[in-house]
């Protein structure tokens, strides 16, 4: 009885001692297996304008209130029109700055005159909640210069990012943390 | 004839200058408003985008888990304080819950490793590599230490369980294999870059942000009040890096005891756990019947491959049901149905690829491609559904002779709670 308990309980050191072998291995192989698939940098989102087709959700999907995306104006792209079809509303009564012509719901854009006729617009990103009106009235009437971009002093770097799940066109993708920013004026298709 | 043959030199010149046209075409398209000539001074002003955080402050978060893990295996194995444990499941909340908002998690990183492992175009963050490893070989080392007070989840849970109610013992084994279901898909549906199933649907976070979804709220809510009375309702029934801690745990080299010194079976304990993580000590007559037994539990031991291939059937026949989680493959059954039932596509989705143009068998190659994938992946799922399902049956066939009451080593979590029951003192 006491030799079959002892060889009973070998039996069981011997289970215990495979199984920390088996389970050890594989933890102390996988980081070797994945040093090649390891990146120092790490990965962060970032909208693609050039896929983006303004569909609105960027502004309630993020997890964040009010969302960390926000619009962009890529200067060397832009008309600096007089008319700016991201600044004033389609079909105002009058042409002028006053808030009820203006398309942004938050008054994000600011008009700054440079000189006879061109007009500066800048965004306002603490107000701006990227609702992306005006990134698709300029690609739809100007030159497309106005875009979104996640800001990455507000993005939270979710593991699978909310707007990357809904957005329909797939335009938000993971690009090197080392370049966040997708420049529009500087990639071109 | 030869008219022609003059007429060919000049084609290459033509497609040229048809080129050129068509190359400022597309150029007036893109800028239907010149740039502007300014006369004056200015200059283009360059937009500042902010960087996040350093990279520096993620490695700051590995030495806060490791430091949190030691200090918790210390007060687990060598200090036998329930109340450090309860401080350092505080800590824990506080920086990697409300500070670091929940993110970055070990829970979630088991998606980030499967994502690696089985796509070319991702490259695993190396803290994401590290917060997956550290606590599996901590739990090797030491038992479920994570789970105890460093995991963020575990730590709001562990916090807010007041009472004790027991759950039906055969209940709890049902509701303890959803996690190795919930896992199996998670892996699955992350390496097919489908869903972070996890972070999608975790608990906390949205707690953790106080800013969420209000179905994540309700959800974290409601799993934190059924936890007052029935503890860590999430670590028990849902949480997939569980499954991996609970498998890591039983080989650990040392784990907490709940006696300090010799067990004397004086069954105080048996109520203390809230967990049913203890196991009783047999009594004397129990351990001859239990020696003669075994033989019985070997149709088990045989059931366990047939279990695991059945498990590889069912799996890869559900494939192409599971694979409905992958956008593309939804909107592909989406613009299909519109095309052959003359239901019409209306999610976003279907808009965003009829503006995209996109072609159809681009799209149904790629739903193909995606549904391989599934099946690809799915037998393997069933396999360690059904390994673990049969190892279960197995388990408990097979009776451990004990002589003491000792913790179970897979479900323990290590909280602690058990010392006060423990009768047996040690007087320095």
């Amino acid at each position: 009885m006491e030799e079959q308990q002892k060889n009973s309980g070998s039996r069981r050191d011997f289970v215990r001692k495979a199984g920390k072998l088996i389970v050890a291995a594989p933890i102390l192989a996988l980081p070797v297996i994945l040093a090649k698939k390891t990146d120092a940098k790490g990965y962060v989102w970032q909208i693609d304008p050039y896929k983006c087709t303004s569909c609105e959700q960027c502004k309630t999907a993020c997890v964040m209130t009010p969302s960390a995306v926000k619009c962009t104006n890529a200067y060397p792209m832009c008309g600096y029109c007089d008319f700016c079809p991201g600044f004033l509303r389609q079909g105002a009564k009058t042409y002028d700055t006053a808030a009820e012509n203006q398309l942004c719901p938050v008054g994000a854009i600011k008009r700054t005159f440079v000189e006879e006729p061109y007009f500066e617009y800048t965004i306002d990103e603490n107000l701006c909640d990227g609702c992306s009106k005006c990134v698709k009235a300029c690609y739809n009437f100007g030159n497309g210069s106005l875009y979104l971009q996640i800001m990455h002093n507000l993005c939270v770097n979710c593991n699978q990012c909310r707007i990357a799940r809904i957005c329909p066109s797939d335009a938000v993708v993971r690009v090197p943390a080392d370049e966040p920013y997708m420049r529009k004026e500087l990639k071109k298709v | 004839m030869k008219k022609l043959k003059k007429f060919n030199k000049y084609i290459p010149y033509i497609v040229l200058g048809l080129l050129l046209i068509w190359h400022s075409v597309l150029y007036a398209q893109e800028q239907r408003f010149p740039r502007p000539e300014f006369e004056g001074d200015y200059t283009f002003p360059t937009h500042q985008f902010l960087n996040q955080r350093g990279p520096m402050w993620e490695y700051m978060d590995v030495a806060v888990l490791i430091g949190a893990l030691t200090v918790a295996s210390w007060l687990a194995l060598k200090k036998r304080s329930r109340q450090g444990l309860i401080w350092v499941s505080l800590f824990s909340l506080a920086y990697f819950g409300f500070y670091r908002q929940g993110c970055i998690c070990a829970v979630g990183s088991v998606q980030n490793m499967s994502l690696a492992l089985f796509n070319e175009s991702y490259a695993m963050p190396l803290p994401a590599l590290l917060f997956f490893t550290i606590p599996l070989l901590f739990a090797l080392l030491s038992g479920r230490v994570f789970c105890a007070g460093v995991c963020p989840l575990g730590a709001i849970q562990e916090l807010t369980g007041f009472r004790k109610v027991r759950v039906p013992k055969n209940l709890e084994r049902v509701l303890a294999m959803i996690p190795f279901v919930y896992l199996g898909l998670a892996v699955l549906f992350a390496a097919t870059e489908s869903q972070f199933l996890i972070c999608r649907y975790d608990p906390f976070v949205g707690i953790f942000r106080i800013d969420a979804p209000y179905t994540m709220i309700i959800f974290g809510a409601l799993l934190l009040l059924v936890g007052i009375f029935v503890n860590r309702p999430y670590c028990r029934y849902l949480c997939p890096y569980g499954v991996l801690q609970n498998i890591f745990s039983r080989f650990s080299v040392k784990h907490l005891t709940i006696t300090p010194a010799e067990c004397r079976n004086c069954r105080l304990c048996e109520s203390g756990c809230p967990y049913d993580a203890i196991l009783q000590s047999d009594p004397v007559k129990d351990r001859e019947i239990a020696e003669k037994k075994w033989k019985g539990s070997l149709p088990y031991l045989l059931m366990i491959p047939v279990l695991a291939a059945a498990f590889a059937v069912l799996l890869y026949n559900l494939a192409p049901a599971l694979s409905g989680v992958n956008d593309n493959v939804k909107l592909a059954r989406e613009i299909r149905l519109e095309k052959e039932q003359g239901i019409k596509a209306v999610s976003k989705a279907s808009v965003a690829y009829y503006e995209s143009g996109r072609t159809e068998s681009e799209l149904f190659e790629q739903e193909q491609q995606i549904i391989g994938r599934f099946r690809k992946g799915a037998p393997w799922v069933g396999i360690f559904l059904g390994l673990s399902l049969g190892i279960g049956f197995f388990r408990l066939t097979v009776r451990d002779i004990r002589t003491d009451y000792e913790p179970d080593r897979g479900r323990c979590y290590s909280c602690g709670k058990c010392f006060k029951f423990c009768p047996v003192k040690i007087n320095n």
